[in-house]
């Protein structure tokens, strides 16, 4: 770029913003940009743009973070010239509030711009914010430390793990098909005589699991203890977790920080609707529409935990769950008030779901939870009688 | 056929093969070719993916070598396998006295060996390297991933018998994903990417047109209408563009020229396949279909 000498520090500091708004844009696609930008012709904006786009994003949530970062960064400097912010578009990026500090007072700009109230990573899907939905942000950092300790070093200690499946690639074993490779190996060095068979199986997997948790006011007591859960299953167990009160938040990416703490903290932070109101029908339709084909291949378990309260309407929440027992290997409920005494199954929507699943457990304590584990550890690879 | 020297001229020669994409997946293509890097794309199912590699392949006058992936898939399958038969047969056929070294030597040399997709994108003598299609790579495990990320970073691949053979010339990578599981980021970060969207109704109007040219115009603008209202309805599984361009192809077989609503009642299942998507849409066919017809 021998006509502008200028642009290899900005690109530099253009790559620090992602990185803060947690991009990968290391020394190695600096590079790539550098190079991308030499063979294009920089001066078309939506060029120039799309090149780093190709060079810095490598998912579909990350587009957002980046247009909104290019925005911001590559903009001219009067906010109201035309090639500034589109319309609907946002300039809020996922940071720290020191960072966006930083970065405002190094663009120039007024440090609401970086950091507003909304900015936080892009939720799961985009199905909008409904009037009743009660916004409120609840604090995890409540729980004693001694506590946490206690609960998760029982979680992690649990000896079970999750049944296997047969996947489809094949391994040298004592019994099974015949190994043509092995075998037609082995009789070449002996003149083409077939001297000894060699064998091969399908190797075994665990099953990955899928938590949905419902995370509304009335499991309120219980959301901790059951984050806490999920975090110690995601330390050794292929799993995806969502949470839901009024909408579907994916919480995987969050909870595989190793800090239980931080865990937390993120969870908290990313999930917008903690102790909301529920709708489980709603919740339920949108995994089925926009996460069930992503997260249920490979015989997938899957395991909702909720006190069936729910605000939805019961006919839908027996259809979602109806296309949601069809994709999965198991559909398995998890109540906490089950543990209670006398509780029968009589709400609404619990009424509405009972038929539909596979197995409904309690989860009210770790005891509980390890009833769970010892139903995960012994399922077998048939589907469960329906 | 010479190498694209700009972005607007991929997206011309796109455009002369009937492929209507964004400037953003020209510019992706365009860098993937100059910077020599893979180019990964995602996107919802049937938004022409694998078919953008297919004509990538023909702007280049290049060969397309396609692996589609699957669960289990190895390198046996991927990279090469020995004839085992024939090697077998080849050694039984031989005297007593012959010497098995040579014989040895003789069946482990490229005459037995069966090549794959992934050893032919790599050891060719084509005069312009070829357009290496890896589709779905979702399906695949991480074991393959893996054995993937190596193959990329320096296009060689080493066979114990024969040796190590390195591309003269290496391929032009497209990777496609429908993302039914996360590909890992180490694999992606060696690649550029590339996000296909739905197109908007003008964008997809012109596809239909280019595509399936039988459909009338007035069909083409309102099955491409119609199409894009579904779109933002709660579905189990959304149209793609590949499920507009089959609407439209039945619709002019059916000899029509405008939609009505018991055309598109008869031939719903074009767009729609689950049933419970097609129970659902079924009632609200008629208010669709004006719908489509007033864009």
């Amino acid at each position: 770029m021998p006509e502008r000498p200028d642009l290899l520090p900005r690109l530099g500091a253009f790559a620090r913003l992602l990185h803060d708004a947690g991009l990968e844009a290391g020394p190695r696609r600096l590079t790539d940009a550098t190079r991308a930008l030499t063979v294009i012709d920089i001066k078309k904006e939506p060029d120039f743009r799309g090149a780093l786009r190709s060079v810095f994003v490598s998912r579909k949530d990350e587009i957002p973070i980046f247009e909104a970062a290019f925005d911001i960064f590559w903009a001219p400097p009067n906010p109201h010239a035309a090639a500034g912010v589109l319309p609907g578009r946002t300039r809020a990026l996922p940071m720290s509030p020191e960072r966006a500090k930083a970065w405002s007072n190094a663009l120039g700009l007024s440090s609401s711009q970086l950091n507003r109230e909304d900015s936080r990573t892009v939720p799961a899907t985009s199905s909008g914010y409904s009037a009743e939905e009660l916004l409120r942000h609840k604090d995890f950092d409540a729980m004693t430390w001694q506590e946490t300790e206690q609960v998760r070093r029982l979680l992690e200690q649990a000896p079970w793990r999750v049944a296997e499946r047969r996947t489809r690639r094949l391994r040298a074993a004592r019994s099974g098909g015949i190994d043509l490779r092995r075998t037609a190996r082995h009789a070449i060095r002996s003149s083409g005589e077939l001297v000894r068979l060699f064998r091969r199986r399908p190797r075994m997997r665990r099953r990955p699991l899928v938590v949905v948790c419902d995370v509304s006011g009335s499991m309120e007591r219980y959301s901790r203890l059951l984050m806490i859960f999920a975090h110690a299953i995601a330390r050794r167990e292929d799993l995806e977790a969502f949470v839901f009160s009024t909408r579907l938040t994916r919480i995987t990416r969050l909870l595989r920080q190793r800090d239980l703490d931080r865990a937390l903290a993120s969870v908290s932070k990313g999930v917008h609707d903690f102790s909301g109101g529920t709708r489980i029908g709603d919740a339920l339709a949108d995994f089925n529409r926009h996460w069930a084909r992503r997260v249920l291949g490979h015989g997938a378990v899957v395991i909702i935990i909720s006190d069936g309260w729910d605000r939805g309407n019961p006919e839908q929440l027996t259809a979602e769950l109806i296309h949601l027992r069809r994709s999965a290997h198991r559909l398995i409920w998890l109540n906490p008030l089950l543990g209670s005494e006398g509780y029968q199954p009589l709400t609404r929507g619990m009424a509405a779901a009972l038929p539909y699943c596979d197995d409904f457990l309690a989860a009210h304590n770790v005891q509980a939870l390890d009833d769970l584990g010892r139903l995960l550890a012994g399922l077998d690879s048939r589907v469960a009688p329906r | 056929m010479t190498a694209p020297a700009s972005i607007d001229e991929i997206e011309r020669r796109l455009r002369e093969r009937r492929y209507i994409g964004d400037r953003g997946l020209a510019t992706s293509i365009f860098l993937a070719l100059k910077l020599e890097k893979p180019l990964f794309i995602e996107g919802e199912a049937g938004v022409g993916k694998t078919e953008a590699a297919k004509v990538m392949a023909e702007v280049l006058g290049a060969r397309l070598i396609r692996l589609q992936c699957y669960e289990g898939i190895d390198l046996a399958h991927a990279v090469y396998e020995w004839n085992y038969p024939r090697q077998l047969l080849h050694i039984r056929l031989l005297g007593e006295g012959e010497d098995r070294k040579t014989a040895e030597r003789e069946i482990f040399s490229h005459e037995f060996l069966l090549r794959r997709p992934l050893l032919d994108a790599i050891d060719n003598d084509d005069a312009t390297a070829p357009v290496l299609l890896i589709d779905e790579i979702d399906r695949s495990d991480e074991e393959f991933e893996a054995f993937l990320l190596e193959l990329l970073s320096d296009f060689q691949v080493s066979i114990p018998e024969i040796g190590t053979i390195k591309a003269k010339k290496p391929p032009f990578v497209v990777i496609t994903s429908n993302r039914t599981r996360e590909v890992h980021d180490a694999l992606k970060r060696r690649c550029l990417y590339h996000w296909i969207d739905y197109p908007d109704l003008e964008k997809e109007v012109e596809i239909v047109r280019a595509r399936a040219p039988e459909a009338a115009d007035g069909l083409a603008r309102e099955v491409a209408a119609l199409v894009q209202g579904l779109r933002g309805m709660e579905l189990y599984k959304v149209p793609g563009v590949a499920e507009t361009l089959d609407w439209a192809r039945s619709l002019a077989a059916l000899g029509a020229t405008r939609i009505d609503a018991s055309l598109v009642d008869a031939t719903l299942g074009s767009a729609l396949k689950y049933q419970e998507d097609l129970e659902r849409i079924r009632e609200q066919v008629p208010a669709l279909v004006e719908k489509a017809r007033g864009a």
